[in-house]
């Protein structure tokens, strides 16, 4: 059996095979095919329609600031392609990057199982592409790659795989914008992303995400950090969804390896959210920071997990889950965890939930707001994105993005 | 009209009466001290001036006049934001912590400027001067978390910072002086008291110590006992009497009840 055939019998037999956390979603109720939509040659020959929703997901139309830009309209990559001057990052498909490198085997679902649960076998088994970025060896790429993952047509299930490889002594910093199309109510989105950070390397990794409201999601993350690596990634959502499901996990694997997971939510309407990050500290010097700030409006339900494992001496790890809840009738759910296994690893965590104090809300009308625009700067402040190790350019952006984003939503 | 004048007024706080027919008027300019045992109401009294919540007025008038020739608000039931436009500004004594919520944009909300936007405004100019002035470092201070991981000190200025950008026309002081070294009090109260002549800007000033009183100028303090204003007079006298007596004694007068609630040192 080829490797490949290995990877489908593995998946045929994981296809109704529910996922540990979340509503289990019936697959079969979604589209599985739609129209192939043409390539483009760059950003701003998408519909200008897409490239407004693919902006407030961070994703630049311009493609000013930006190394290098994947874009992916339901099962169709659009566009993939990095700037000229950008020597050392490829963006490709991953299908395209499957048929053009041999190699690729040893990486594929090598981080994230392909038999976890049903989401991931559909996704081997009706893959839609996704995105393939690489960083060369030594290659320093501070601008951000953009990569959109789009679902333009009611009532699709869209599955992809990513895969994301910082090789040796390389930077790469990438923005994932996920996002629906004004006329797209329903859907289903399936994200595999695998991360390989090699020795020394730096991957920062921000996914914003702002779907329709019935819309469900479940994206499936694995990354593997070898010595010296360091592996940092933002999650960002404001907007109301029907589902979302995640519990990305990263394993530091190679001595002082370094992993930070930051996560914004803003839940409102009905949305539910059960999100959480996983770290495996494998390796002696490996360190983990795992923070939530989430916020529950209206209706919503989030559960914000975590989960830190200190296998070895010598490592250490911190967990914290702040939620502050605006409604009475939304509810969060922290439920962090934390696993020693040998001694001298150093794990810790802290959570708070808890509503906006009145105290605190007084304290700015008397200083002349109303109590709308106190709550206001009270959760702005709240989701303020204090995310270390980020470059200041980029650091800028992102709280760009999330003004803009929260301006349209809140 | 008078700035601010209260007339007869009950409050009560979850059911409990807690002022018993008060009386106060602070003319434009006037400098009014009060003081008086834990539990007499005092805090109360700025509570139901600044508009909280939880502060029912169950009888009597609080009004406000911008100046001396328009007719005074009735502020009974108006919105805490809407007084503090109106133009009255707390230093609070002990203000809360508020992440992610940054000095310099409260500062800038208290004296009706939008947040900073380093585009529009690349050098950020009005919440700067006037950390400046009340001694905070602009630099240090301009980006910190409200309160957070602020000294006593720190407090203080940072609060009158907030109160010089409203430029309100009353100011109230709630125990300035408490929990802040005397080198500190001594700056803070000369910048106050710099402010209160430049604006002739009226103060309601809370406190049980006397050391800020010779840069503020009070014109009258006044001590209050068992939700009332039991004296009225000259403040520097008025001090040194109860300095010598302590309360019970100098009040004399306490109603029974009251005294134990003194000596219970209850905290409102």
């Amino acid at each position: 059996m080829s490797w490949k055939e290995e990877l489908t019998k593995k998946a045929v037999d994981a296809q109704n095979k529910p996922a540990k956390f979340g509503e289990d979603i019936d697959i079969s109720r979604f589209k599985k095919e739609t129209s192939d939509v043409s390539q483009v040659a760059s950003m701003n020959r998408v519909a200008d329609d897409i490239a407004e929703n693919a902006r407030s997901v961070g994703i630049n139309p311009d493609e000013d600031n930006r190394s290098g830009t994947f874009f992916q309209l339901d099962h169709s990559v659009i566009l993939a392609c990095q700037k000229k001057e950008m020597e050392g990052v490829e963006v490709l498909s991953t299908t395209q990057a499957i048929n053009q490198y041999d190699w690729l085997k040893d990486y594929y679902w090598k981080a994230a199982a392909v038999d976890a649960d049903k989401y991931t076998s559909m996704t081997e088994l009706h893959q839609n592409s996704g995105y393939f970025i690489r960083a060369r060896s030594g290659a320093r790429i501070t601008m951000p790659i953009q990569a959109c993952l789009f679902i333009g047509t009611q009532g699709l299930v869209q599955s992809v795989h990513n895969i994301i490889i910082a090789e040796e002594g390389s930077e790469l910093h990438v923005i994932a914008g996920c996002t629906t199309h004004p006329s797209v109510s329903s859907g289903m989105h399936i994200g595999v992303s695998e991360f390989y950070v090699k020795k020394g390397a730096t991957v920062t990794f921000t996914m914003i995400h702002g779907w329709a409201e019935d819309v469900d999601v479940r994206p499936r993350t694995g990354a593997i950090v070898e010595e010296g690596g360091t592996f940092i990634s933002n999650y960002i959502c404001f907007k109301p969804v029907r589902s979302i499901q995640m519990y990305p996990t990263a394993s530091c694997v190679g001595k002082d390896a370094r992993v930070r997971f930051h996560t914004l939510i803003y839940g409102s309407k009905n949305s539910l959210f059960d999100t959480g990050s996983r770290v495996f500290l494998q390796a002696e010097g490996s360190r983990a920071e795992m923070t939530a700030r989430v916020i529950a409006a209206d209706s919503s339900r989030i559960i914000s997990r975590g989960h830190l494992i200190g296998e070895v001496s010598e490592s250490k790890g911190h967990l914290e889950c702040r939620g502050l809840l605006l409604s009475d009738k939304a509810s969060i759910h922290a439920i962090p965890e934390i696993e020693g296994k040998a001694s001298g690893c150093d794990l810790s965590h802290e959570a708070a939930v808890g509503k906006i104090q009145q105290a605190q809300l007084c304290y700015l009308m008397s200083r002349g707001l109303n109590e709308d625009e106190a709550t206001a700067l009270i959760v702005r402040g709240f989701l303020d994105p204090e995310i270390p190790g980020l470059p200041e350019h980029l650091k800028y952006e992102i709280k760009h993005t999330i003004e803009m984003t929260s301006e349209k939503v809140m | 009209m008078s700035l601010l004048e209260i007339k007869n007024l009950h409050v009560e706080i979850e059911g409990k009466k807690v002022l018993n027919g008060l009386n106060l008027t602070i003319e434009q300019g006037e400098v009014h001290v009060i003081m008086g045992p834990n539990g007499s109401g005092k805090s109360t009294l700025t509570m139901s001036i600044l508009g909280y919540p939880g502060y029912n007025i169950t009888d009597g008038t609080i009004t406000f006049a911008r100046d001396n020739i328009s007719s005074g608000t009735e502020l009974n039931t108006m919105p805490i934001y809407e007084r503090a436009r109106l133009g009255i500004s707390i230093a609070y004594q002990t203000p809360p912590e508020i992440r992610g919520v940054k000095l310099r944009d409260i500062i800038r909300i208290a004296g009706s400027h939008p947040l900073w936007n380093p585009h529009d405004e690349p050098e950020e100019n009005v919440a700067t001067p006037l950390l400046k002035k009340v001694g905070l470092n602009p630099e240090q201070f301009r980006d910190r978390d409200i309160g957070v991981g602020f000294s006593g000190g720190e407090r203080k200025r940072a609060e009158i910072a907030q109160v010089f950008a409203a430029m309100p026309k009353l100011m109230i002081l709630d125990e300035p002086d408490s929990g802040v070294d005397i080198d500190s009090l001594k700056t803070i109260a000369i910048d106050l008291g710099e402010y209160i002549k430049e604006h002739s800007c009226a103060c309601l000033i809370i406190t049980h110590y006397r050391h800020i009183l010779p840069y503020l100028k009070p014109d009258i303090a006044h001590v209050m006992c068992g939700g009332k204003i039991m004296k009225s007079g000259n403040p520097f006298e008025i001090f040194t009497r109860i300095e010598e007596k302590g309360y019970c004694e100098y009040l004399g007068l306490c109603p029974p009840g009251i005294r134990d609630e003194i000596e219970r040192g209850m905290e409102l």
